[in-house]
């Protein structure tokens, strides 16, 4: 795991001071970090990196996890897809199971932070134990065009919070607290994304039989059907027309997502006559999926909703051109025709990759435009910043926090 | 080289680090745009005229204020989007008078071009209204003199440059920036005060304006 220090000639010596300020500023307060699942999905992996930076800087950090069964999953994923916008049929006897085992976690879960960070919809029913510690909401979830039902029953807890905090402004609404803009973030020291010799490039592709003597296309995402891996297979086959490349649909499962197995079933059927479709479903192996990113020739993000879309990031710092849908936080982190290709459909996709695959100079110009954006504003260095920044405003309420 | 002048007050560098506030509030039109422009708080205009100072370190196509961008890239209201980015923020000392000009940019507009009123934007291409959230804090950075005060300004962060030159003029209503105050009041050199104040800081990157600053002291110290 890198230290903070590591992180300077990536960012430079003045930002680090920074973080150093302000976490200065925190000392003696407890921040206890709750959510689902300790690993398998974006929420994890940013807890993992940012909860032993945190305490390398000063700030007193804990990670606590929920517990929850198969059916309590289940429910949570429904809620998940329905904050989406996907059509779900939600029941009462759903609620009443999400209730059953809120109340469980609720008897169980010790919260003694002095800021209590609740991730997602799963464990928000923990606000009911709320002494005069602060407590905070993240909301991780595409909710732009929610199902009114679901959100309606969260909002019976997310007042109760002192601020809730939302990874792009699409998702906000006017709400009885404050609320924050902090977008996820990448580690550029962590396996998924640090650089990489040659020799582990060449050799996961090995492992994974692909040849290098055609163009890689590749998604990486979990099999879900909201990253619409399907919809990625159409955009290559009609791609495949004109350009001889090939596709890789590559992705894990969390513990936490009970569906995914039936997502790549229906993939595989999919793919199954095409020799030139790779599914790799990879075990949580960073190193794999960071060398699978660097042996792509155009990387595609072609979710239906998106709570942030953190391998839009992934990509751009590989400097790697980038075709994504115009979804969630997606826009945050590509220009359109700057710094990556955005989409609305699968004819959309995969005229972009054509462009892309038949223009290398302007490629190469996207990727290299996307990495200096990523660099400014979505790496974790920033993530740490805001996230000292959130803490300190729930002790200042003012637009303006002189503390000088 | 002339020998430097001791200033009687060290100048005590900050930083400025900001958090996004959402507020819920959306326009799909530019009537609704108008309508909230003037009654959002003075943080969201500093905010949507400001922001791209500091997420935009390079070269970028992006406009200079995001009232500007979605105007002219959603609605398609290309002069209006020009003069909404040719508004002169040096000539404003108050995040009112900013306002004020960007709200009679827009009138002026809707009464000219009845058009510009039945454009709308497509569902999630909605402004959305935010503010910024400013955390004042210092560094451990304090210089008594010019060459101390250059060897600093090329280490501390953009933020901090931001902080002294932006915020402290328009949003903090001082007379001017931090950096040519202490410079005027502190070491009596006006003429240098004067230099520093005098261009426009808007149409550069912050790194472009942290040379530039380098560049005038230096010259000045060698003089």
């Amino acid at each position: 795991m890198a230290k903070i220090e590591e992180y300077i000639p990536l960012v430079g010596q003045a930002v680090i001071d920074d973080l150093r300020l302000l976490s200065e500023r925190l000392k003696g307060k407890v921040i206890q970090h709750i959510n689902s699942t300790p690993v398998g999905g974006g929420v994890a992996e940013i807890l993992s990196r940012m909860v032993p930076l945190l305490r390398e800087l000063g700030v007193d950090t804990k990670w606590d996890v929920i517990k929850g069964g198969e059916q309590f999953f289940g429910v949570t994923k429904k809620f998940h897809n329905s904050l989406h916008g996907r059509a779900e049929e939600i029941t009462q006897r759903d609620f009443e199971i999400f209730m059953e085992t809120s109340q469980q976690n609720i008897e169980s879960v010790n919260t003694y932070g002095d800021i209590v960070f609740v991730h997602d919809p799963q464990p928000i029913a923990l606000i009911k134990k709320k002494a005069d510690n602060k407590w905070l909401w993240r909301c991780h979830i595409d909710v732009a065009s929610p199902n009114e039902k679901v959100w309606g029953f969260l909002m019976d807890f997310i007042p109760r919070y002192n601020s809730a905090v939302f990874s792009a402004p699409a998702f906000s609404r006017r709400l009885p607290i404050r609320q924050f803009l902090i977008p996820p973030s990448i580690d550029p020291l962590s396996d998924k994304n640090k650089e990489l010799p040659q020799e582990t490039i060449n050799f996961v592709l090995r492992k994974y039989n692909i040849k290098k003597d055609k163009p890689i296309v590749i998604q990486i995402s979990r099999f879900d059907r909201l990253k619409d891996p399907v919809g990625v297979i159409e955009a290559y086959l009609q791609v495949k027309k004109y350009i001889d490349c090939q596709l890789i649909l590559a992705g894990g499962s969390a513990e936490d997502d009970p569906e995914g197995f039936k997502v790549l079933e229906e993939v595989k059927e999919r793919a199954k006559k095409d020799p030139d479709i790779h599914i790799l479903l990879l075990p949580q192996n960073d190193i794999e999926v960071n060398a699978l990113q660097r042996a792509s020739d155009v990387i595609v993000q072609k979710s239906l909703r998106e709570g942030f879309g953190l391998t839009v990031s992934e990509a751009l710092w590989k400097a790697k051109p980038v075709v994504a849908s115009n979804v969630g936080g997606i826009p945050l982190q590509i220009k359109h025709k700057y710094s990556g290709l955005l989409c609305h459909s699968i004819e959309g996709a995969s005229f972009a990759i054509k462009q892309l695959l038949s223009s290398p100079a302007y490629a190469s110009k996207l990727g290299e435009n996307g990495r200096e954006h990523i660099k400014n504003n979505f790496l974790i260095t920033r993530h740490l910043r805001d996230y000292m920044l959130l803490f300190l405003s729930l002790y200042h309420p003012e637009d303006i926090v002189n503390l000088c | 080289m002339p020998e430097l002048i001791k200033a009687k007050e060290p100048f005590r560098f900050c930083t400025r680090l900001h958090l996004s506030e959402l507020t819920g509030l959306r326009a799909t039109t530019l009537g609704q745009l108008l309508a909230l422009i003037k009654e959002v708080p003075g943080s969201c205009i500093y905010h949507h005229t400001h922001r791209f100072l500091q997420q935009h370190q390079y070269l970028s196509p992006e406009p200079p204020n995001d009232f500007a961008y979605w105007v002219t890239d959603i609605l398609g209201e290309d002069e209006l989007g020009e003069r909404l980015v040719s508004i002169d923020t040096m000539q404003y000392s108050t995040i009112r008078d900013l306002r004020d000009k960007i709200a009679l940019t827009i009138e002026d507009c809707l009464r000219d071009s009845p058009f510009a009123k039945l454009k709308f934007a497509r569902s999630g291409e909605e402004f959305h209204f935010m503010k910024s959230v400013s955390f004042i804090l210092p560094t451990n950075y304090f210089v008594y003199d010019l060459e101390e005060f250059a060897k600093v300004l090329k280490k501390i962060t953009i933020d901090s440059i931001y902080f002294h030159i932006f915020e402290a003029r328009l949003r903090l209503e001082k007379s001017t920036n931090d950096f040519s105050y202490w410079i005027e009041n502190s070491l009596g050199d006006k003429e240098l005060a004067d230099k520093i104040s005098g261009f426009d800081p808007y149409t550069r990157t912050l790194e472009d304006l942290r040379n530039k600053i380098i560049q005038i002291v230096e010259r000045r110290i060698t003089d």
